[in-house]
C-alpha cells in the first residue's frame, strides 16, 4: 500500500516529518492531586496522579525512595469497535511497566522515601501512538501534582514505511506492520529513557528513524513547556498575584 | 487546518464499525505552473501560456484514453489526486502507467486537491461518491482558473455530459476529449482515441448491410454476483486462461477447485476471454467433452496454416501436440472441457502486429475500419478504426484492446503507435523485444550513477582488504566463444607437489559493484538476464561493467569470486574453498584456440599443460556424471555468420561443440554444485537454487510413440535408464542418435529457479544433470540469479551481511518467478530472432536440403532440417482437397503412402526438401518447405 504519495503527502495529508495536532489541558480530574488530558490528533489520553501518599501495601514500602505505580487502561469506547477491555492483559501490563519506568527516571524519588505515587492513564480515544501519548499525559499530570522531577519526559513515535521515515504514526500507518520506534527522552539532559521497536529495521535506517523520533520528542517538550507555563500564569492570575 | 472524516465501514465478517480519520488541509500545496507568482515554483512542471491550455482531466478520460495521454503531443496536464485515486481503484495497470508519465519528462503535474484548503469538498447530504468526486474535479479546475487568473487558459476535459454541463454553468471551460483532440488537428492522435462503445455499435450496424445477419455471437457474461455465488457453490471454476500458443482455438484453465486443467475448445466457448485473463468456467456435460473437439477443427479452417519455425528446445516451447487427441479418443472423457461464463479479471494490454491486408477505400483520409492481426497467435484479430490506413498497411503497429461486445466477432481496439515497416530487420527485432516484454531502453542516469568512475582499476584498498585473497600469481585463463567481450569465468589448474591438482574457477565479482537496493540493482533484477539476439545483445548491466570492469580480460587485474578445489588425479574433490580474490588472467582463449593448443602435441608450454590436465579431469568428471545418469541432450542450435556492414546473415550452420566447450562446462557445473551445497547448508530456507523437474511419462509419450514407430524401445523409468537407452539407440544412420536425443530434449520442461524454502529437499533435484542440488553461480554479468547466489555465498562466508530481501520469503519467491519469466522470455526472443534471420537468409537464396520427418500429419508431415535447425510442415495435399487426395495416412504406423503405392514416407526417414521464401500476401514473407523428389 502507498502510505506516502510521490507528492510527499501521507494518507491524512501530513508530510513525513510532521506531527499531528497537539492539545493538552491540565486539571481535568478534580479529585486527583494532579491530572492532564493530552491529545495528539485523534488519540486522546487522560492521566491522573495521586500522591505522594502513604504506601497502601506495607510489603512494597521502600525505605530510601518513593514507590511509583502505574496503571494503564483503555476505555471500552476508545476504538472503533466497542468491546470490553480486560484489565491486566499482556499489552496493558507491558505498557504500564513502560510508563512506570519512563516516569521513575525523572521523578526525584529519593526526596520522598516511604511514600507512594500512583499514576493512572486511560486511553479515551485510540488512533495510534497511545504509548507516547500516555507518557506525555503522565508527565503533565505529575507536573500538575507538583511532584519534584528532574525534568519532564516526552515521548514520540516514528516509523518507516515506503522507504520513508515517518513521524508520529496514526492507526492506519501503525497497523501497516512496518517498524514502529517509540522513543522517550529527557529533552534538556538529552537522555533516552525509553526505546522500543516492533518489527525489524537495518541499523543505519534505524538511526535516522530514531533521530526523527527524538526530534519529535523535543518538539513535544517545547509544546508541553508552553502549556505548563500558560497554566502557571493562569493560576497566578487567579490567585491575584 | 484540520478536518475530520468519519464514515461507516462494513468489515469482511459483516461487522459494522465507524471509522474516524483525520484529514489535514494545507496551504503549502502549489499549483505547479512555472511562472506562477503566488506559488513556490521549485517543482513546477507546467508552462502556462494562452496558446496551449492547462488540461484538467477527469477519471474516465484517463481510464479510456491512457494511450493518447502517453503521446508526447499531450502536455501540460494537471492530474488531481482524486483522479489518481479513482484510477488506482479501478485499474492498477493504468495507474502505474500514469505514475510513470508523471515521473517522465512530460509536463504532467499531480495536484493534491484533496489536501488543499481551497479545493477540498465535503460530500453533501444525498450526494453520491461519484458526484462528489466530479464536483471536486470541477472545484479544482475552477481554482486553477482563478488562481492563474488569466495567465493561462484552463480546460477541463471530461466526456461525462452532465459533468460538462455543470462545469460550463459554473464558468469553467470544458471540452470532451474528442473535440479537444480534433482542435489539435493531428489525424494520428485521432487514431489513438478510444471511441465509446455506444458509437461502436452504431458503426457496426452501418457496416453490416444485412441486419438479419446480426446475431449474438457470444453469450452474455454472467454478472459478477452470480459468478461469486457460483464459485462458492462449486458449479463454476476460477482460473487463469492460457491459450495454446500453436492453436489459438484451444485454451486451458488451470483450476484449483477441480485439480486439473479444463480444456476449452473454440472461440465461442472461450467467450471473449484473452490469454492471461482470470475467468470463471462452467464444465460442459460429459457427453460433450469430446464433441467439442471436432467443432473446433471446423472453425479452424479459416485460420492460416502452421508456419515454419525453429526446433523447440524443450517441452515449454513445443506445440501441445495435436496428435495427442488421436490417442485420446479413449482417454477423452478424462479431460474435462468447459466454457467461459465470465471474465473476472482482464489481462488486456497492447499487442504487436499488423493490419490484415485490405483494399484501400476510394476516398483516402476518411475513417476506415481495419482488422489487426497480432503476431502472437493467441490473440484474436482486433478491429480498429484509422484515418491513416494507407500509411499503416505495410507497418508493424501496436494496438490496444478496449472492449469486446458480445455482438461482435472481434474485439475492438485502437491504434497506439507504429514501430516500422514489416519485414525490416530493425522493426521485426523490436517486435520480438516488445512481444517478449524485454526492456531494451538505455540505462537511466540514476542507474549509470551507481557505476564506479572510469577508467577503473584494482585499488590498493581492494588488495589490502582482508576478505580478498591475492591470486595474481596464479596462471588463470579464460575460454569463451570467439569475440566474447563479457568474460565472466576464468579457470586455473596447478599441479601440487603431492600429485594432486589445485583447480580454481574464478567468477567476475559483480556484487562488488552492484549493491543491493541501488537503482542499478533494481534495474538488473527487473531485467533478470541479458538477451542474446542474432545481431545484438541487450545487457542486464550497463556496458562499462559488462565489458570492462567486470570482464575478466587477459593481462588486467580484476576482482573475482573464486571456488578452489583440491582434486586427486582421479578428479575426486578433497577440499573446497571459497574466497573473494584478485586475479590477473594470462590468456583469453577462444574454444577453437584452446582446442588447437590441446591437440597440438608440439606445444609443451605451461598453459597448454594446464589445459590438458584440466581436460583429463573434466573427462573423468563428465564420465562420472553420465554414470550417475546425467542426460546428454542435444539441441539443434544454429549459428549465423553476420555481415559486419549490413548485419544481414551470410551463412548459417549448426553450432559445433568441441571438447574445450565440454571441459569449461564441466568445471562450471562443478562450481555451481559446490556453491549450491554451501549456500544451502548455511541458508536452508532462503537459498536460490535451480531445479529441473522429472518429466512424467505423459510428457515423454510423443518420444516413445516415435521411437516405437521405428522399432526402438526406450526405458524412461529413471534418468539413468533413459540415458542408457539413448546411448544404445544407434541406427544405421549417423544422425539417428542425435535426432532421438533432440526429440527427447523437447519432451522435457525447462529448469527453473526457486527459493529453497518453498519446496522440500527431494524436489530440489536437477533431472537433466542428475544432481540433487544445482544453482547458477558462474555468469553474474548476464544473469541476475548468479548475482543473488554471489550475495548468498558472500554472506555464508561472513564477508557481508545478508541483504534484507532474503528474510522475506514471498519476496524471494517473486524474484525467482520473475527470473524464470525473464529467462524464458529471453530464450523465446533469441529463438524468434533466429527465426527472423532464417527468413532473411533464405529470402535471397532458395535452397535444397536434407530433412528428417519427425511427425506424420493428415495432409503431410513435419520435417526437421538439421543443417538449419528449423522445423516446419510439408504439405502433400493442397489445402482445398482436405482429407482425400492421392495420399493415404496410416496414423498408427506413422506412415504416409501414395495411393498408387509408388511412394511412402515413414517417421524419421530422410527426405529432400526445397526451402524458399514466398510472399502469399504483399509484405508477409514466409518460409515454405516443399518436397523435392
Amino acid at each position: 500500500m502507498e502510505f506516502v504519495s510521490p507528492e510527499g503527502l501521507r494518507l491524512d495529508g501530513r508530510r513525513p516529518t510532521e506531527m499531528r495536532q497537539i492539545r493538552a489541558e491540565l486539571g481535568a480530574v478534580a479529585k486527583a492531586d494532579g491530572s492532564a488530558v493530552f491529545e495528539m490528533g485523534n488519540t486522546k489520553v487522560v492521566a491522573a496522579v495521586y500522591g505522594p501518599r502513604e504506601v497502601q501495601n506495607r510489603s512494597q514500602l521502600l525505605n530510601d525512595q518513593a514507590l511509583v505505580r502505574c496503571e494503564y487502561s483503555m476505555a471500552n469506547f476508545s476504538t472503533g469497535d466497542r468491546m470490553r477491555k480486560p484489565k491486566g492483559d499482556r499489552r496493558s501490563t507491558e505498557i504500564s511497566l513502560v510508563i512506570r519506568q519512563a516516569m521513575e527516571s525523572c521523578i526525584m524519588t529519593h526526596l520522598m522515601p516511604r511514600s507512594q505515587i500512583d499514576i493512572f492513564v486511560q486511553v479515551l480515544q485510540a488512533d495510534g501512538g497511545t504509548r507516547s501519548a500516555c507518557i506525555n499525559a503522565a508527565s503533565l499530570a505529575l507536573a500538575d501534582a507538583g511532584i519534584p522531577m528532574r525534568e519532564i519526559v516526552t515521548s514520540c513515535s516514528a516509523g518507516y514505511l515506503n522507504s520513508t521515515p515517518l513521524l508520529d504514526l496514526n492507526y492506519v500507518e501503525d497497523s501497516a506492520g512496518g517498524p514502529d520506534v517509540t522513543v522517550g527522552i529527557l529533552p534538556k539532559l538529552d537522555k533516552v529513557t525509553l526505546l522500543q521497536m516492533d518489527s525489524k529495521l537495518p541499523l543505519d535506517i534505524f538511526e535516522t528513524v530514531m533521530q526523527l523520533a527524538t526530534e519529535g520528542c523535543k518538539a513535544i517538550a517545547k509544546e508541553l513547556r508552553e502549556i505548563l507555563l500558560d497554566n502557571t500564569k493562569q493560576l497566578e492570575f487567579r490567585r491575584g498575584g | 487546518m484540520l478536518h475530520t472524516k468519519s464514515f461507516v465501514k462494513k468489515s469482511r465478517a459483516g461487522k459494522i464499525t465507524k471509522v474516524v480519520r483525520e484529514h489535514y488541509l494545507r496551504d503549502d500545496i502549489y499549483c505547479g505552473a512555472s511562472d506562477c507568482k503566488l506559488c513556490d515554483s521549485k517543482d513546477a512542471r507546467l508552462t502556462a501560456s494562452h496558446a496551449s491550455p492547462i488540461l484538467v482531466i477527469d477519471t474516465n478520460v484517463v481510464l479510456n484514453q491512457i494511450d493518447l495521454l502517453e503521446n508526447p503531443a499531450i502536455e501540460d496536464v494537471v492530474l488531481l489526486s482524486i483522479v489518481l485515486e479513482e484510477v488506482k481503484n479501478k485499474n492498477l495497470s493504468i495507474y502505474n502507467r500514469l505514475r510513470a508519465l508523471c515521473n517522465s519528462s512530460k509536463k504532467f503535474f499531480v495536484f493534491s486537491n484533496e489536501h488543499h484548503k481551497d479545493t477540498y469538498v465535503k460530500q453533501m447530504e444525498g450526494e453520491t461518491k461519484n458526484d462528489r468526486n466530479d464536483r471536486a474535479i470541477r472545484v479544482a479546475a475552477q481554482w486553477y482558473q482563478t488562481h492563474l487568473s488569466g495567465a493561462a487558459r484552463v480546460l477541463l476535459i471530461t466526456n461525462d455530459r452532465e459533468n460538462k454541463r455543470k462545469a460550463v454553468e459554473e464558468g469553467i471551460c470544458a471540452e470532451t476529449i474528442e473535440s479537444y483532440v480534433k482542435s489539435l488537428g493531428r489525424p494520428d492522435l485521432l487514431d489513438q482515441l478510444v471511441h465509446p462503445s455506444t458509437e461502436d455499435v452504431n458503426m457496426e450496424e452501418v457496416e453490416d448491410l444485412r441486419p438479419s445477419k446480426r446475431k449474438i455471437i457470444y453469450s452474455e457474461h454472467k454478472p459478477m454476483s452470480e459468478i461469486t455465488s457460483g464459485l462458492h457453490r462449486g458449479i463454476y471454476h476460477q482460473g487463469k486462461l492460457r491459450v495454446n500458443r500453436y492453436n489459438p482455438f484451444e485454451a486451458y484453465v488451470g483450476s484449483e477447485s477441480i485439480g486439473d486443467e479444463i480444456i476449452i475448445y473454440g472461440r465461442s466457448n472461450m467467450n471473449r476471454a484473452f490469454d492471461g485473463d482470470i475467468v470463471a468456467v462452467e464444465l460442459l456435460p460429459k457427453d460433450q467433452w469430446h464433441e467439442e473437439k471436432s467443432l473446433a477443427i471446423a472453425e479452424e479452417e479459416d485460420d492460416e496454416e502452421e508456419g515454419v519455425h525453429l526446433v523447440p528446445g524443450s517441452a515449454d516451447d513445443a506445440p501441445r501436440t495435436t496428435s495427442q487427441c488421436e490417442s485420446e479418443t479413449t482417454l477423452a472423457s478424462s479431460r474435462p472441457s468447459g466454457r467461459v461464463i465470465g471474465v473476472i479479471k482482464r489481462n488486456w494490454h497492447s499487442y504487436c502486429g499488423s493490419l490484415e491486408p485490405m483494399p484501400l477505400p476510394a476516398g483516402s483520409g476518411g475513417v476506415a475500419h481495419a482488422l489487426f492481426v497480432s503476431k502472437d497467435r493467441r490473440v484474436p484479430k482486433i478491429r480498429i478504426q484509422t484515418r491513416q490506413l494507407e500509411n499503416l498497411l505495410d507497418k508493424r503497429i501496436i494496438v490496444a484492446v478496449d472492449s469486446w461486445d458480445c455482438l461482435s466477432r472481434y474485439p475492438s481496439g485502437h491504434y497506439v503507435r507504429t514501430i516500422g515497416e514489416i519485414g525490416d530487420r530493425d522493426t521485426e527485432t523490436e517486435v520480438v523485444l516488445i512481444e517478449n516484454d524485454i526492456n531494451s531502453r538505455p540505462f537511466s542516469s540514476q542507474v549509470l550513477a551507481c557505476l564506479p568512475p572510469l577508467p577503473w582499476s584494482v585499488s590498493p584498498e581492494d588488495l589490502s582488504n582482508p576478505i580478498r585473497q591475492d591470486l595474481r600469481h596464479l596462471r588463470v585463463f579464460s575460454v569463451d566463444p570467439p569475440g566474447c567481450k563479457d568474460i565472466d569465468d576464468t579457470l586455473h589448474c596447478t599441479a601440487l607437489p603431492n600429485g594432486n591438482f589445485e583447480v580454481g574457477v574464478h567468477i567476475a565479482d559483480v556484487t562488488n559493484f552492484v549493491h543491493p537496493g541501488t537503482p542499478l540493482d533494481d534495474e538488473a533484477s527487473q531485467r533478470g538476464t541479458s538477451v542474446y539476439l542474432v545481431e545484438r545483445r541487450i545487457d542486464m548491466l550497463p556496458k562499462p561493467l559488462t565489458e570492462d570492469i567486470c570482464s575478466l580480460r587477459a593481462d588486467v587485474e580484476r576482482l573475482a569470486f573464486s571456488v578452489i578445489w583440491e582434486m586427486t588425479p582421479e578428479a575426486d574433490i578433497i577440499s573446497t574453498r571459497y574466497t573473494k580474490s584478485v586475479i590477473k588472467s594470462s590468456a583469453a582463449l577462444s574454444y577453437i584456440e584452446a582446442q588447437a593448443r590441446m591437440d597440438d602435441s608440439r606445444l609443451m608450454d605451461p598453459l597448454t599443460t594446464d589445459l590438458r590436465n584440466m581436460n583429463v579431469l573434466a573427462k573423468i568428471m563428465r564420465q562420472r556424471r553420465i554414470e550417475r545418469g546425467a542426460l546428454t541432450l542435444a539441441s539443434a542450435e544454429v549459428k549465423f555468420q553476420i555481415d559486419t556492414e549490413t548485419h544481414d546473415p551470410l551463412d548459417i550452420g549448426m553450432y559445433q561443440i568441441r571438447e574445450a566447450n565440454q571441459m569449461v562446462e564441466e568445471f562450471m557445473l562443478a562450481a555451481n554444485v559446490s556453491v549450491a551445497e554451501k549456500i544451502l547448508k548455511e541458508f536452508p530456507l532462503c537459498s536460490l537454487l535451480r531445479r529441473h523437474p522429472t518429466p512424467t511419462r505423459e510428457m515423454l509419450e510423443p518420444l516413445l510413440r516415435t521411437a516405437a514407430a521405428v522399432g526402438l524401445n526406450l526405458d524412461v523409468s529413471s534418468s539413468k535408464a533413459l540415458a542408457d537407452s539413448l546411448d544404445s539407440a544407434v541406427g544405421n544412420d549417423p544422425y539417428f542418435n542425435k535426432l532421438i536425443r533432440i526429440l527427447a530434449t523437447r519432451c522435457m520442461t525447462q529448469a527453473v529457479y526457486f527459493c529453497s524454502g518453498d519446496l522440500s529437499p527431494p524436489e530440489y533435484l536437477h533431472y537433466g544433470l542428475a544432481s540433487p542440488l544445482y544453482t547458477h553461480f558462474t555468469s553474474p554479468i548476464r544473469r541476475y540469479a548468479d548475482v543473488i547466489v554471489h550475495r548468498l555465498l558472500a554472506a555464508s562466508l561472513g564477508i557481508y551481511k545478508l541483504p534484507t530481501v532474503f528474510q522475506d520469503r514471498p519476496q524471494l519467491t517473486s524474484i525467482a518467478d520473475n527470473l524464470n519469466y525473464r529467462h524464458r522470455n529471453a530464450q523465446m526472443a533469441s529463438r524468434a530472432s533466429v527465426e527472423l534471420h532464417t527468413v532473411i537468409f533464405f529470402r535471397k537464396r532458395p535452397t535444397d536440403a536434407e530433412a528428417r520427418i519427425v511427425k506424420i500429419r493428415a495432409n503431410g508431415f513435419i520435417v526437421f532440417v538439421p543443417k538449419y535447425g528449423i522445423e516446419g510442415p510439408v504439405y502433400l495435399n493442397q489445402k482445398s482437397e482436405k482429407g482425400g487426395g492421392e495420399w493415404f495416412v496410416d496414423e498408427q504406423e506413422q506412415k504416409i503412402k501414395k495411393m498408387d503405392g509408388t511412394l511412402s514416407f515413414s517417421v524419421l526417414q530422410a527426405v529432400n526438401i526445397h526451402l524458399e521464401v514466398v510472399e502469399p500476401q504483399p509484405n508477409r514473407p514466409k518460409l515454405q518447405l516443399t518436397l523435392h523428389i
